[in-house]
Order: C-alpha cells, then structure tokens, then sequence
C-alpha cells in the first residue's frame, strides 16, 4: 500500500487539472472494473457488475489537490498566485510548488521571512513564486497555470507523511478495495472525483449521472490529538472513522449504523466522526435528484490543507477491510 | 382539531435536522387523518396526498413545511461531561443554564453548564462563551455515560410549551411547528372543502442545515406549483421595523425574486377574498426557507411563501400569535381551493408588474 | 447594436420585464422558438441546419442588475431599502435614482458635510441608515406611490465618448447585446441555445434551471465583467483592462473554464488577429458556475467585455471590446465541435 499512496501522492493534480492523477490510476486499475468511463467534468468512474441482488452503490474519493494559480507575471519574473480551494497562507512561504509542465517554484511573502515572522501574515496579494528565471521573458509558465505542492512521501513507519494525503489516500482505499472486491451483490461505481476542493463539483455531477441508491465517500477528516487542537474525538491510530456529521451534511442515521454494525461484526476498530469544519463529496451526493441516503468512511488525518498530512497506515488498511466487508454484505436498514 | 394541544405536542416532541423520527411519526399520525396517501421518501421526507376532483390528470401543488428543529450533537466526552456542537443556527449565548434532552440509548434529561461566572477572568464575564467552554451534564457516574451515551448523539431543548396573554403561545421548535401545524389544520379544513388540483403536503428535513429536504422531495415531485410554509421574524424589541413583522396582524405573503408573482397576486387575492389579514414581505434576495430550494429544482418550480410572525427566533422560547396560526391554515385551504385547472398552465408572458 | 435601449431598460433582479421584452422584440424574427419559464428567464432557439439529432450549445447572458429594493417607509414619507445583489453602500450615497415600473425618480442623500462631526466624515453610513426621497410628505403618500418590495436602480442614461460608452448595468446588458447579436446571424449546423436568464445576481439562479431544461453540450456564457485598470503603484496584472479586447475566463470562484473550450476561443482569436486578456484567475463569479454543474456537468467557457465601475450608477466599456466579442463569438462558434 506504501508504494501506492507514494505514487499518488506525489502526482501533480490541484483541482481541474486532474489528468496526471486520472492517467496514474486508470493505470492502477486496469483490469478490475467491467468498464470505466470519464465523463464532461473528468470525473473517473469504474462499475463493478455484481451479481445484482444488491443495490447500486456510488463511492467517491477526490483526485484533486488544493494549488495555485499565477494572476501575474511581474516585471522581474516573479509570479503572483490566487489559491484554488482552501489553500492555508501559513503554511506557504517556504514552500515549493510544481506546476504541470514540471516547472518548479518557490513561495514566499513581501518582505521575506524574517520581517513576516511575528508580524500579523499578509494577505495572499502579498506571496509570490519565484521560479528562479533571470527576467520576465524567461518564465516558463503564465497567467492561468496552477500548480500544487512538492513534496516527497516520507516513511515514519506506521505513520506515513505527504501532500494531498486529502484526498489521495481516498484514492488508494478505494483501488486496494477493487483489489480485494471478489464477490458483491451489488452494482458498484468507484468514483474518483474532481474539483472537490472548490465545491464538491464533480461528485455533483457523478452522482446525477449514476443515480445511485447509496451514496459512500471515502476522505480524510481531521483528529483532536495534537497540542491545543480543538476538542475532536478522533485520533491517529485508533481506526477509520465512521462520519456523524460534519460542517456540510449529517450521515443518513440507517448507513451510519449499518457501518458501525459491519465493523463491530468484523472486529475492526473504528472512531465516530463529528467534524466542526469542512465537508466531503458525501455531501453532494445526498442532495442528487430524490436523495441519495449517503455517508463517509473517513480517514483520521493530522495537519489537513499543509504539505504535510500524516496518516496512520492502520487506520488506511482496516479502512479497506471496513469498505470490503460493507460492500461483501447486504446494505439494509 | 384544537390548535393548543396540537401545537404543544407539535413543539415539545424531539425532531433535530438528519435524525427527525419522533416529529415524522407524530406528523404522519396527524396528516394520514386528512390525506389519501401518505409516505415517506429516501431521506425522510414526509409526503401527504390529499387528491383533487375532476378528471385526471390533475396539477399538482406541493406546500412544504420543515419539520426539523435546530439542536446539539455529541462531539466528545470527557469525565461524563458531554462536549458539544450545533446543528443548525443554535444560539451559543442562551445556552448556559437550558435544559436539554440527550438522546442516547435512553433519553436522558441533562442541563448545558459551564464554569461559574465567579472563577472567570472579568474580561470574559460578559462575552458568550465559545463551544468549547460548554458542556451538558446528565449528573450522572462517569462509568454510567460512557454506557448509556455515544460520540454523535443528538441533543435536543426540553422546554413545556406555554400560553401566554393575547393569544400569544411559546415554546421551543416554534420554527417550525408552528407552520407543520398550519399546514395540518389546511389539510383538515380542505378535507371539507372542493378541489381540483392535487395537494403534496410535504413535512421537510434538513431544513436548518441546508434546505437538503426541500431541493430532494420538490425533484421526487416536479409540481406545477409549491408554497413554502415558514416563520418570519416577529416585531421585537432590537430589530428593525422594516425587517419584522407584528403579530397578530395575520401570516406575510413574500414578495421579492424567490416568488412567482403570480403565486404573489393568487394568494393576496386569497386573503382579501377570505378576508384574513395579513401582511407583504419584501425579500430582495434569498429567502432562507425551503422556497429558496424548491424554486430552482429541474426546470424551475413557481414558488411562494407565506410565513407566520414569530419572536426570539432560534430561541427555546420562540412565541408566535395563535390566530396568526389560524389564519395561515384558512388562507393555505383557501387558495388551494381556489386553484383553476389552467392556473399558470398557459404560455403567458412572465410579468413582474401588474396582471 | 441594442447596448444603449438595454443599458437604459430598468431590470434588476427578480423584476426583468422591460429587458426582456426589448430582447423579446429584438429577436422576433430571428428564432425559431421562444419562451419564458418559471423563473422568467428567455429561452430562445435557433435550429441548426445539420442532420438531427444535432448537438446543442447554449450561450447566456443575464438580463437582472444590481438595485435597491423599498422594504419599509419613514414617517415623513421616505423610502427605506435594501440592496438586491452586491450593491455597495458608498456608490448609493448621492445618487439619483428611478423607483418602480413607473420609474418614480428619486435621490439618496447623506447629512450634510457642514454638520458632520470630525469622526463622522470618515465613515459611510450603513444600507439600513438611507432612505430614497421622492418628494413624498408622509408615510401614506409613499405608501400610495410606492409599494413594498419594488425595485429601484440608478437614474443614468447611456452615453458614447468617442471610443467609450457609459451606462448603467454594463453588467450583463453588454453580455445580451452581444448575444443578440449572435442570434440574429446565420444559423450553425448545431441548435443554438440563446438563454436570457434572470436572477444572475441573486445566486446565478436562472442559470441553473435554463441549462437543466436545455441539456446542452457546451455552453458559453457573455459578461460584462470588472475592469480594474486605474493607475496603481504596485507591479500586478488589472483584473481586466479596456482596450485590450475580450477577456477569457479560466478559473473564478464559480468555476474552472473547460480546457478544450478555452483552446478552441484561444485559437479562434489568434487565427484572427483579435487580441484577448485572461481574465485574473479568481475574481467574481458568473452563470458558468450554475450551468456546468447541471445535470452530468456541462463543458463551459465565459467570455466577457471589460467594464470600469461595474456595480455603480456609471460604467464604462470600450466598443471595440465588444465588437471584437461579438466577432471573437462568431468565429468560434462556427469552428466548435461536440
């Protein structure tokens, strides 16, 4: 599973610019799906038949990655940047940025590190890239390029660290369950979304499409265990969590105990979600045409929206037994 | 039926947004008394048939009154204290000191509580104390909680409803019992009364987090038309004349983008025909109801509102005046029996101005 | 050219009547089919000439503008209001403006300067502390003039400077000005979708049905968008800049512009020499973010006119910006593929 999240995690995708991502795991699943579709938003989507007593499933996991994008080219070769979804102005000077023709940057702010430290940050009109080019006219890259963050996957052990873990790591529970999916009753479409980091647009459309019954998202959600957190009963290492409620959307109380009930069937440990800020494609899902009874499997992440987001690979391996045994078993309420 | 006891029973019965069982259950024993059919859709949803007369096929009008509450939610417990968070638009600053019910494996009674005012540093006496700072205590063990309570259980007001002078009525979930017991009492009357298009009565969820039941049940119906049934804000002392509205001088009737003027004009002619006064509410942009939701469901629904006056909105004692209650359920009965087969059928022109 | 009877035409949203019906008139002869539906938006087609089943384009401009809407009177027979869309307090004090279907004239007007206190002079004062004087002397002749929840807007009248024009409501009379336009051409071998929507303003709400009853394959939506190109002393690009030719959307926070679309307008203005500015990433929202969401998702571009001032009593756009997104349109439109 490591050598899967490195992959992907370390592929370049911020929200609609999802090719590199979609390319990497159409390639990952090649053989495991009876067929696989892109759609008008590019929006991947593999069906596994089933044996068609069950119910027609849709579970989403995002492709895209938060990012920027270049609002200017100065006069000295320095880019100005606007952020595609909820990229957090802290964690950016300092940090490097790559771009899609592989063009790689560096973030900082006005007045350099030193001046900004202790001093209240500045607004994102104040960052800029700099790509290290001699003047204006050899910048490779221009207004309306976006890039994403650069940063390598490390290895802690149980814990791994990378960029875009929100919502790669999704990703990679949904391919290890197609894996390990060898029986099911029911019709299942592995949505691997885009555009969820600015609104959930691509599990919007999806979701029309498919029509499903059931509606499970796979993504990260946040812990309460480190220093001076907010109080959140979720912790790294304590199991998957089975999303109550978030910012966005309260699970369908039937689908969410059903969860519980599989997981304690199975003896895998998990942790009950309620998240005071953010939402999933979970939520987009349950507002599609009549309404879609929807959930979350949600993985406990530290440091969301930095280029650092560590899980524990635990939690991402009992969180593919959950979703293999939801799926293995009736889904009634 | 009596509006008192229908009312209270309305109000003090729990149904927080996602998890309205308690409230479905009571709103279907009451709608099944009136409607043809009743049933309830994916998300919970409650759909009341009550058929007009005439030969088939009939238009259909959808009147929608969410019958979620706003409430808490377990977030975390610590010692046996419970952490919490809202759901919905709760009100952080009236908490301190409410009663609450948690509704665990067994309902439990409990009260939200904090640190006295005595031990806090004197610069936080007066603000409203964040989230963090509060808890709900069911007094009791420790041992006895983790049992009996969950991470992700609800919390609803425990408030008896009360009457007070000049037909003025309190209680908690006023929005928006108040309209699921209007949209009862029409149902009740038209159940008397000749018509030909058919009724959807529908008690909405997820109201208070985001019109989720409203956009979900106007696509599972594609009506013809809908009204939204809703409160509104009551004239009060603090807020601006323009933006309430007085009690006891009848329901409003919307105006603004969010309406169809037709819908606008049909209704005010309601009242005036019925003689039941009420009042015209400007809205110059979003409604915040279900109207909001309904309007751009598929091709686009024509949408109206009525919605009854009510004070401390969001509060355990939210009041509202009876006969506004009243009033609302004969204009809802009326109009709908004034309904023509060919009401907004034809190609006209959509004219904001003038009829 | 219909920018100056649009630009005039009093439309704010949720109340487009008079808009509706110059376009109405405009298009007559030019469609094939023409209808309102229940939002009031204008839905207009313009069958294709291939065989069927033909693709389908949609293109939309929105015909509401910001404005005021008279939620209350004072005693002494003002009118008091709120904003209907993004309408900021400091271009409403001072101005003149039309109220109603009858278009009463008004004026918003602030404390005198000569009475202000030091503190004062600083501050603008809040939407909920104006009142629109219509020369009423008591609540129950406002209330007789005027009804509850009609709309109001600027009083300005259209206005050419040489390579300029001002106007009131630039944005989106210059979006349906070059839509009209495109529909009284020769017809495509697709449909074309002509959609007038409403509500733009209030939450891209007429967008969002008009495409859902349309299905089609791609749209295009015309603006009339923000100009900043007033001096400045920092070195950063101008949201858009007149003179400088159609501005192209890739990415604002309603939506991120389709990759194949954005190539297809890319390429259409360079094989014709048509200068375009990317519009700076980030900025505003239009009924793109309504339309390419509908349904199974819509591929979507934006093209639109810079405008000085939008949202105020005056705007101003450069006419060969937006003759050259009319040309710009026309040329794509003839290349596009589904």
């Amino acid at each position: 599973m490591k050598e899967l999240i490195k992959k992907l995690t370390e592929a370049y995708g911020p929200s609609g610019h999802e090719e590199q991502v979609r390319a990497l795991i159409q390639e990952e699943i090649a053989g495991l799906a009876d067929e696989v579709q892109v759609d008008a938003l590019g929006n991947l989507i593999a069906l596994r038949q089933g044996d068609g007593q069950g119910r027609k499933v849709m579970l989403s996991a995002h492709m895209d990655e938060i990012g920027v994008m270049v609002t200017h080219v100065d006069d000295k070769g320095f880019l100005r940047f606007t952020r595609i979804g909820g990229v957090v102005p802290p964690t950016l000077p300092g940090n490097r940025v790559l771009f899609a023709n592989g063009t790689v940057g560096v973030i900082n702010v006005e007045k350099g590190i030193f001046d900004a430290v202790g001093k209240k940050l500045p607004p994102l009109e104040k960052f800029y890239i700099d790509v290290g080019a001699q003047d204006k006219d050899s910048v490779p890259v221009g207004v309306g390029d976006a890039a994403a963050f650069l940063r390598e996957m490390s290895d802690l052990g149980d814990r791994v660290v990378a960029k875009a873990m929100d919502d790669r790591i999704g990703c990679a529970v949904l391919i290890e369950t197609m894996r390990r999916l060898k029986k099911t009753p029911h019709q299942v479409a592995f949505v691997f979304s885009v555009q969820e980091e600015v609104g959930l647009r691509g599990a919007r459309t999806s979701a029309f499409g498919l029509d499903p019954d059931v509606g499970i998202a796979v993504d990260v959600t946040g812990t309460g265990d480190c220093p001076e957190d907010r109080p959140m009963a979720v912790s790294l290492g304590k199991g998957p969590a089975i999303k109550v409620r978030d910012s966005g959307m309260l699970a369908h109380p039937g689908l969410k105990e059903l969860m519980i009930r599989r997981a304690e069937e199975a003896g895998i440990p998990y942790q009950l979600e309620v998240l005071p800020m953010g939402s999933t494609d979970a939520m987009a899902i349950q507002v599609t045409r009549e309404g879609v009874p929807a959930g979350c499997l949600s993985i406990p992440c530290r440091h969301i929206h930095s280029p650092s987001e560590m899980v524990d690979i635990r939690d991402v391996e009992n969180a593919v037994r959950l979703m293999v045994t939801i799926l293995e078993n009736p889904i009634v309420w | 039926m009596d509006t008192v006891p229908l009312l209270k029973q309305l109000s003090e019965t729990p149904g927080i947004s996602g998890y309205e069982q308690a409230i479905r259950d009571l709103v279907r024993d009451s709608l099944a008394r009136f409607a043809d059919e009743v049933r309830e859709d994916k998300l919970g949803n409650l759909i009341a048939l009550k058929r007009g007369e005439g030969e088939p096929p009939h238009r259909r009008l959808m009147l929608a009154a969410h019958m979620d509450e706003i409430g808490l939610i377990v977030s975390g417990i610590e010692k046996g204290f419970l952490r919490i968070t809202p759901v919905g638009g709760t009100d952080r600053r009236l908490l301190w000191g409410q009663k609450v019910t948690v509704h665990g494996r067994r309902d439990l009674p409990g009260i939200v509580g904090s640190r006295p005012p005595h031990v806090l540093p004197p610069d936080q006496r007066d603000k409203a104390l964040p989230w963090e700072e509060l808890f709900v205590d069911v007094g009791l063990p420790p041992e006895e909680v983790e049992k009996l309570v969950r991470v992700g259980d609800l919390i609803s007001f425990r408030q008896e409803a009360l009457e007070l002078k000049g037909d003025l009525f309190s209680g908690k979930a006023l929005d928006n019992r108040a309209s699921v017991a209007a949209l009862i009492l029409a149902l009740e009357a038209l159940s008397s009364m000749r018509h030909r298009w058919d009724v959807y009565a529908v008690a909405t969820v997820q109201e208070e987090v985001g019109l989720f039941g409203a956009m979900t049940s106007a696509y599972g119906l594609a009506p013809d038309a809908a009204i939204a049934v809703d409160v509104t804000f009551g004239r009060q002392n603090g807020v601006p004349e323009e933006e309430s509205f007085a009690l006891g001088k009848g329901p409003t009737i919307a105006y603004g983008p969010n309406i169809h003027p037709r819908l606008f004009e049909e209704l005010e002619a309601t009242a005036k025909a019925l003689e039941v006064p009420y009042q015209v509410e400007p809205i110059p942009g979003r409604s915040g109801t279900d109207a909001w939701a309904i309007q751009v469901s598929r091709e686009g629904i024509p949408t109206g509102l009525v919605s009854i006056p009510l004070r401390y909105m969001h509060s355990p004692v939210e009041t509202v005046n009876l006969k506004d209650l009243e009033r609302t359920a004969r204009l809802l009965a009326g109009f709908v029996a004034r309904l023509e087969p060919d009401f907004l059928a034809s190609d006209e022109d959509f004219q904001t101005s003038g009829a | 050219m219909y920018l100056e009877p649009l630009s005039n035409a009093v439309g704010v949203s949720g109340a487009e009547d008079e808009v509706r019906r110059i376009i109405r008139d405009a298009l007559g002869d030019h469609v094939d089919e023409m209808r309102e539906d229940a939002l009031g938006n204008l839905l207009v087609l313009k069958r294709g000439t291939g065989p069927e089943p033909r693709p389908r384009v949609m293109l939309a401009a929105h015909m509401d503008e910001v404005g005021m809407m008279v939620v209350g009177y004072t005693g002494d027979g003002g009118l008091k209001f709120r904003a209907v869309g993004g309408l900021d307090a400091r271009v409403l004090a001072g101005a003149q403006v039309q109220v109603g279907p009858d278009h009463i004239p008004g004026v918003i007007g602030l404390k005198p300067i000569h009475l202000l206190e030091r503190d004062e002079r600083e501050r603008i004062p809040k939407i909920e502390s104006l009142v629109i004087e219509i020369g009423a002397s008591s609540k129950d002749e406002a209330k007789k003039a005027v009804r509850l929840g009609e709309r109001a807007t600027f009083l300005t009248r259209y206005q050419e400077l040489g390579p300029t024009a001002t106007g009131k409501a630039f944005d989106d009379r210059a979006g349906c000005a070059v839509l009209i336009e495109l529909l009284q051409g020769e017809p495509l071998p697709f449909d074309l979708y002509g959609a007038f929507t409403v509500q733009e303003e209030v939450g891209l709400r007429g967008a969002r049905v008009a495409a859902y009853a349309i299905e089609p394959d791609a749209a295009f939506v015309l603006e009339g968008t923000i100009a900043d190109d007033l001096p400045r002393k920092e070195d950063v690009s101008p949201t858009t800049a007149l003179g400088k030719g159609p501005a192209i959307t890739v990415m604002d926070r309603s939506f991120i512009a389709d990759k194949r679309l954005l190539r297809l307008l890319f390429n259409t203005a360079e094989a014709l020499g048509i200068p375009t500015q990317i519009k700076q990433p980030g900025i505003g929202g239009t009924d793109a973010g309504a339309i390419h969401i509908t349904r199974e998702g819509v591929p979507s571009a934006a093209v639109s006119v810079p405008c000085r001032y939008i949202h105020s009593p005056v705007a101003m756009l450069n006419l060969t910006d937006l003759q050259q997104t009319i040309q710009l349109m026309r040329a794509a439109l003839e290349k596009w593929t589904p």
